[in-house]
C-alpha cells in the first residue's frame, strides 16, 4: 500500500497542503470559493507542527493495527478493503473515543455538530493525494510501504 | 531633510478577489515583505522590503500576488537616471560602498546575440541526431602534441585494412584529463556562499550526467564526498578548506586568481554565515568572518603561479590536472598565455558577465572585459604560440542558452563553466541579494529555515534537466551543420558569422559578417 | 558582371568525382587508363576543373624535385625564378608540354623544374639519413609555402619527385588532352574532376593537390575545416588557399611524415570511429583509440568525404566516418582500382579479381611491393 510520508528537513513551512486539503473536501473543489464562502469550508485533515526551523505537516498513518478502528463503538471509523481508514459521518454519535487513542493526534474534532470532523481519507479517488501533488518541496511523498 | 525611508524597488500587488489570507506569502518571505496581522485578519505587504525574488509569487495558490517593478520616477533625465540618483542617496546615508549580487546587469554589447551559426544546405548533408551518433565528449587537460608509438611490423592487406593496433605500443604518455559527457559544468560556488543543498544539487547533477561541478573556496563538506569523482577543487586566495584529502579527493585542481564578477577583488563571507558546518569544511573558527585577499599573497608574478601549480601537482603527483582561473581583464591574452607556459593544464577565463555572491555594485559594473572577446584573443594567442594543445580553454560568465555555448565553443575554448544559470535551473529569480544571506530559495544562504527550501533531490533533477536540454540542443545544432563531434566545431570560426558588428570587433573574434562566404 | 571568381581567395564547395590506379608491382601504366576512367566520370563534375597525378614519371630525373608552377601573369616570372635560384640548384627548366585545346581558357602559362635544394641551406649535421630527408623535406615545402603565400600570380602546383601533377579548368577529357597525359607513364595515377558550385577562373583551384610527393583527390566538403586549418597553424602550416583538399593535404603531411604515423592510423584520426564503438572494444584497443582522439581530436575530419591521397609508394583511398560520399574499390592482379564508381573501374579493367565497397572510415591501402 502507498502511504503518504513526510521529509520534514524539506518542509518549508508554507501550509498549502492545508489549503489544498480544505479545498478538494469542499464541494466545490475551488480554493477560491471554499474559502471565500463561509458554508461549504471542511477543516483540513493535516495536522502541522512547528518547532523553530523544523516543520512538517502530518496526516492520518492508515495505521496497520490502528486503535481509532478499534475504539470505535459504531464502526464509524473503519478500514476499507484498501487498508484506508475512512470515517462514516452518518454512523459517528461524536463519542471522541477515536481522538483520544489516535497516538498521532491527527483526528479532530467537530465541537459544534459534536462529531468527528476530519480526517485523511487520501484523497479517495484521487491517484495522488492533493498535498502531495501540491507540496512545493517535495515534502509530503506517496510511497510504497 | 527627511530620510528616505521607503525606497521601493517593486510593488507588491495583492489581488484581494483572489486573496484568501491562507498566509503562505507571510510564512515564507524572508525579508518580511508580507506579515499577517491578527487583530484585522489582514495581511499588510511592505514593498520597500521586498527584493522581487518572485517567492511568494510561485507559491501563492490562487495567484492573487504580483509582484512589480516599480523604480522610483524622478523627472525624466537621460543622464541622471533613477537608479545613479538612488545610490547617491543611499551612499548619503550610509557612506558605504555599495554591494550587490549576481553578475554584470548593465546594457553592455552582447556579442553572443551578434553572432549567428550555420547549417548545411546540398553541398553537405545535415545530421540527425536523434537517429544518428553525435558526440560531446570533451576532455580537459593537456594534449600532447604527437602521439609516439612502437612499432611492430606487420603485413598490410588492403582488402582487409582492419587496423590492428596489437602492433602498436604507445610510448607516449598521456597528461591526466578530466572526461566530460558534455562541454558544460558547474562553476565554482563555495558551500558558504551558497547552501549546501545547492551544491548537493549541483553535485549529484554533475555526477549523474557525467561532468563536473566545482567547490568553490569552501573546501568539501563532508557529505558531498560521494560526489568527489567529479569534483574541481579550488585552491583561492585563502586556501580556505585545503588540506591534502581535499586535493587527492578531486579530479582536478582549480587555482582562483580571479572572478569575472570582482576582478581585482577578493571574497568576504561575514562571520554570521559562518557556523559549525561551514566552520569545519572551512577549517576556521565558528563565527569568524572568512576572507579571501585580494591577490594570493604567495603569488606576486608569473613565476609564483607557476610555483603553485607545480606545488599541487607534486602534492597529487601528476595524477590530477591543476588549472588556473582568471578574470577576463584587459591583458587576458598575455596572462592566460603566460598560465599555461607556467604548467596549468587547464585555464579558465570568466568573462564581466560571471556572477557573484557580494561585490561592490561599482566593481561588478565596471571592471573586467565580455567573454566573447576574451575566448576570441586567448584561442587565438595560444595558437599563434603553437601552445593551445598544452591546455585547454574553459569559458565563464554568463552563458544563457545553449546558443551562448556552442558559440563560445566555436570560438575556440573546450567547455564552459555556467553558475548563474545553474543557480535559475535550482530556482534563482535574479534578485542579487545573495549577500543578504535572505534568499528565500534557499540557495544563497545558511539560515536553517530557508536553506530547507531547497531540496536536493528536486534540484539535481532540474539542475540534471538544464544540462540535458542544451546537451541536446548543441547536438541539434551540431547535427544541423553537418558535425557529429564536438571537437569538430571547437574553434571552427568559419561556423559563425557576425551580424552587426564592426571590422574591428570581427577581427577580434576572428569571424566573418554574415553575408560573407567561405 | 564579374563572371569569374578566383577560388584562390574564397572557400567554394564542390562536389567531384575521383579515381586512382595503382599497380603495386610497380609497373608503369599507361595514362590512357585514367583518363578513361575519369572521363567515364564526367557527369560527376561541370567542367570547371579537372586534373591529374602521376608517379614515376620522370624516370630520368627521379631523384630532383620537380616544380610545376603556373603563372598568371609573366611579370612574375623572373621574380619566382630568382627566389628559386636563391634557394635551389637549378637542374633543368622547360614549359609544360602543352597541347592547345581551344575550348580551354584562362590557361596559364606553365613551367616545370627539375631543382634540387642547395646543400649548404639546410643543416647537414643530423646523424642518419632520414634525419636529412626530413629536413630537406622541411625546407622544400616552405618554400613551396613561401611562393604560394607571397608571390601573387605564381603558383607552385607540384613540388615531389619523379611525380608530377596536371591541372586545370576544363573538362577531364580536355585537360587530358592539354597535358597530353596520354604521353606519360605511371605505377601511380589519380584523376579528379570537379563539380564546384561557382564559376572559377584559377587553375590552380583545380584538383589533385600536391605538396613534396603527396597529392590528394578529394570529394566532400568539410565542416569541420575552420578547426583543421586553424589546427594545422599550431604546426607552421599556413594553408594559402581556401580549399578542404590542401588542409586534408596538410594534415597527411603532418600526420604520416612529421609525426611518423601509419596509413591506417591517418584514417582512424580523419575518421575516427565513434565513442560508442570505442566504449565496446578491449582494454588495450580502446585505449588506443581513446589516446589518438584526445591527440588528434582537432584533426578529425568532419563533413561527407571520398579521398584518395598518394606518395611514392602507397595510394590510400578512405571515406568519412558515416560514409556520405562514395567510394569502391577493386583489384586485379597486381593493379588496385579505388573510384567514386564502379563503373570507373570497370571501363577500366572489366574483369576484376574483387571489387569492394569499403565502410565508413576503413581505409583501402595499396603499397608498393
Amino acid at each position: 500500500m502507498k502511504k503518504i510520508v513526510i521529509n520534514e528537513e524539506y518542509c518549508i513551512g508554507c501550509r498549502l497542503c492545508e489549503v489544498y486539503c480544505v479545498s478538494q473536501h469542499s464541494k466545490s473543489k475551488d480554493i477560491i470559493k471554499t474559502f471565500k464562502s463561509s458554508e461549504d469550508r471542511p477543516v483540513s485533515g493535516i495536522v502541522f507542527e512547528e518547532n523553530g526551523y523544523t516543520t512538517f505537516a502530518l496526516q492520518c498513518r492508515h495505521c496497520k493495527e490502528s486503535p481509532c478502528t478499534t475504539a470505535c463503538l459504531t464502526s464509524a471509523m473503519y478500514k476499507n478493503n484498501n487498508e484506508i481508514v475512512l470515517h462514516n459521518k452518518e454512523k459517528c454519535v461524536g463519542c471522541w473515543m477515536c481522538i483520544m487513542v489516535c497516538p498521532f493526534g491527527i483526528i479532530k474534532p467537530d465541537l459544534k455538530n459534536k462529531k468527528v470532523a476530519s480526517k485523511c481519507d487520501l484523497c479517495i479517488g484521487r491517484e495522488v493525494p492533493v498535498c502531495v501533488e501540491h507540496c512545493p518541496n517535495e515534502a509530503i511523498v506517496l510511497k510504497e510501504k | 531633510m527627511s530620510k528616505s525611508k521607503f525606497r521601493t524597488d517593486f510593488k507588491i500587488v495583492r489581488d484581494m478577489e483572489k486573496c484568501i489570507k491562507c498566509q503562505a506569502c507571510a510564512r515564507v518571505c524572508s525579508n518580511d515583505a508580507h506579515v499577517y496581522d491578527n487583530e484585522s485578519n489582514s495581511i499588510i505587504s511592505y514593498n520597500d522590503k521586498c527584493v522581487g525574488c518572485h517567492f511568494c509569487e510561485d507559491l501563492c495558490p490562487t495567484g492573487a500576488l504580483t509582484i512589480k517593478r516599480n523604480i522610483p520616477e524622478i523627472k525624466f533625465n537621460s543622464h541622471w537616471d533613477s537608479y545613479s540618483v538612488y545610490n547617491i542617496i543611499k551612499q548619503a546615508e550610509t557612506g558605504g560602498v555599495l554591494l550587490t549580487g549576481m553578475g554584470n546587469d548593465k546594457p553592455f554589447k552582447e556579442y553572443f546575440d551578434h553572432i549567428v551559426l550555420n547549417a548545411s544546405q546540398v553541398t553537405n548533408p545535415s545530421i540527425d541526431p536523434l537517429r544518428e551518433p553525435m558526440e560531446l565528449k570533451t576532455f580537459i587537460g593537456k594534449k600532447p602534441d604527437k602521439i609516439e608509438l612502437k612499432y611492430e611490423p606487420y603485413k598490410l592487406e588492403y582488402n582487409k585494412p582492419e587496423l590492428k593496433i596489437i602492433n602498436y605500443k604507445i610510448s607516449t604518455k598521456m597528461p591526466p584529463q578530466l572526461v566530460l559527457e558534455t562541454p558544460i559544468m558547474f562553476s565554482a560556488m563555495s558551500y558558504g556562499s551558497i547552501s549546501l543543498n545547492a551544491q548537493k544539487s549541483l553535485a549529484k547533477a554533475a555526477t549523474e550526467f557525467g561532468t563536473m561541478w566545482n567547490t568553490g573556496e569552501g573546501g568539501l563538506h563532508e557529505d558531498l564526498k560521494p560526489y568527489s569523482k567529479n569534483v574541481i577543487v579550488q585552491v583561492a586566495s585563502g586556501r580556505f578548506g585545503v588540506d591534502i584529502d581535499y586535493l587527492e579527493s578531486a579530479a582536478a585542481v582549480e587555482i582562483k586568481i580571479g572572478q569575472g564578477a570582482k576582478p581585482g577583488i577578493g571574497g568576504h563571507l561575514p562571520g554570521e554565515k559562518v557556523d559549525t558546518e561551514v566552520s569545519k569544511t572551512r577549517f576556521i573558527p565558528i563565527g569568524s568572518d572568512a576572507i579571501s585577499p585580494a591577490p594570493h599573497h604567495d603569488i606576486y608574478s608569473i613565476e609564483d603561479l607557476k610555483q603553485l601549480i607545480y606545488a599541487l601537482k607534486e602534492a597529487t603527483r601528476y595524477q590530477k590536472p591543476v588549472g588556473v582561473k582568471i578574470a577576463a581583464v584587459h591583458n587576458i591574452a598575455p596572462i592566460a598565455t603566460g598560465a599555461v607556459r607556467a604548467g596549468a593544464d587547464f585555464v579558465v577565463i570568466d568573462g564581466m558577465r560571471g556572477g557573484t555572491g557580494a561585490a561592490p555594485t561599482v566593481i561588478r559594473d565596471n571592471v573586467g572585459i565580455p567573454i566573447e572577446l576574451a575566448i576570441a584573443v586567448v584561442d587565438q594567442r595560444l595558437r599563434d604560440e603553437g601552445i593551445r594543445q598544452q591546455a585547454s580553454l574553459i569559458a565563464a560568465g554568463g552563458f544563457r542558452s545553449s546558443a551562448d555555448i556552442i558559440k563560445a565553443i566555436a570560438l575556440g575554448v573546450d567547455a564552459v563553466y555556467i553558475g548563474t544559470s545553474a543557480l535559475i535551473s535550482l530556482g534563482c529569480h535574479l534578485c542579487q541579494k545573495c549577500y543578504t544571506g535572505k534568499c528565500n530559495w534557499g540557495i544563497a544562504t545558511q539560515d536553517p529555515y530557508l536553506t530547507k527550501r531547497l531540496n536536493p533531490e528536486i534540484g539535481a533533477k532540474r539542475a540534471y534537466n538544464l544540462l540535458r536540454a542544451w546537451s541536446l540542443e548543441i547536438k541539434e545544432m551540431l547535427g544541423g551543420m553537418g558535425i557529429n563531434a564536438i571537437e569538430s566545431l571547437r574553434g571552427n570560426r568559419e561556423q559563425l558569422r557576425g551580424v552587426g558588428l564592426s571590422e574591428l570587433e570581427l577581427k577580434l573574434l576572428g569571424i566573418k559578417h554574415a553575408g560573407e562566404a567561405w | 558582371m564579374k563572371k569569374f571568381l578566383d577560388d584562390r581567395k574564397i572557400h567554394i564547395p564542390s562536389g567531384c568525382g575521383v579515381t586512382g590506379i595503382m599497380d603495386t608491382s610497380g609497373k608503369s601504366i599507361s595514362g590512357s587508363d585514367i583518363v578513361t576512367s575519369i572521363i567515364n566520370m564526367t557527369e560527376r563534375g561541370n567542367g570547371l576543373g579537372s586534373g591529374y597525378a602521376g608517379y614515376g614519371i620522370y624516370p630520368e630525373m627521379k631523384d630532383s624535385y620537380c616544380f610545376h608552377i603556373m603563372y598568371q601573369k609573366d611579370t612574375v616570372i623572373e621574380v619566382t625564378e630568382n627566389y628559386l635560384n636563391k634557394k635551389f640548384n637549378l637542374i633543368l627548366k622547360e614549359p609544360i608540354p602543352t597541347k592547345n585545346v581551344k575550348t580551354l581558357s584562362y590557361v596559364p602559362i606553365l613551367y616545370r623544374y627539375f631543382i634540387s635544394p642547395k646543400a649548404e641551406l639546410i643543416k647537414l649535421n643530423y646523424e642518419t639519413e632520414s634525419q636529412t630527408e626530413f629536413f630537406e623535406q622541411d625546407f622544400v615545402s616552405s618554400c613551396v609555402m613561401f611562393i604560394n603565400k607571397e608571390i601573387e600570380y605564381a603558383f607552385v602546383f607540384s613540388s615531389g619527385k619523379n611525380m608530377g601533377i596536371f591541372k586545370g579548368v576544363g573538362n577531364p577529357d580536355e585537360i587530358a588532352e592539354f597535358f597530353k597525359i596520354y604521353e606519360y607513364k605511371a605505377y601511380i595515377w589519380t584523376a579528379h574532376n570537379r563539380f564546384p558550385t561557382n564559376s572559377v577562373a584559377w587553375w590552380g583551384g583545380a584538383h589533385p593537390f600536391g605538396l613534396l610527393n603527396w597529392s590528394v583527390v578529394h570529394n566532400g566538403e568539410i565542416s569541420s575545416y575552420g578547426i583543421n586549418r586553424r589546427y594545422l597553424e599550431n604546426f607552421g602550416y599556413y594553408c594559402s588557399l581556401f580549399t578542404d583538399t590542401e588542409v586534408m593535404a596538410y594534415l597527411v603531411d603532418l600526420i604520416i611524415r612529421k609525426h611518423n604515423l601509419s596509413f591506417d592510423i591517418l584514417a582512424k584520426i580523419f575518421s575516427a570511429p565513434f565513442w560508442s564503438q570505442i566504449d565496446r572494444m578491449e582494454e588495450n584497443e580502446k585505449n588506443f583509440y581513446t589516446y589518438l582522439r584526445i591527440i588528434y581530436g582537432p584533426a578529425l575530419v568532419n563533413g561527407p568525404f571520398a579521398i584518395i591521397v598518394t606518395n611514392n609508394n602507397t595510394m590510400v583511398g578512405l571515406s568519412d566516418r558515416t560514409k556520405l560520399r562514395p567510394l569502391v574499390a577493386g583489384k586485379k592482379g597486381s593493379i588496385l582500382y579505388i573510384a567514386s564508381e564502379e563503373a570507373a573501374i570497370r571501363c577500366v579493367s572489366k574483369e576484376l579479381d574483387t571489387v569492394w565497397t569499403p565502410k565508413a572510415g576503413e581505409p583501402v591501402i595499396g603499397k608498393l611491393s
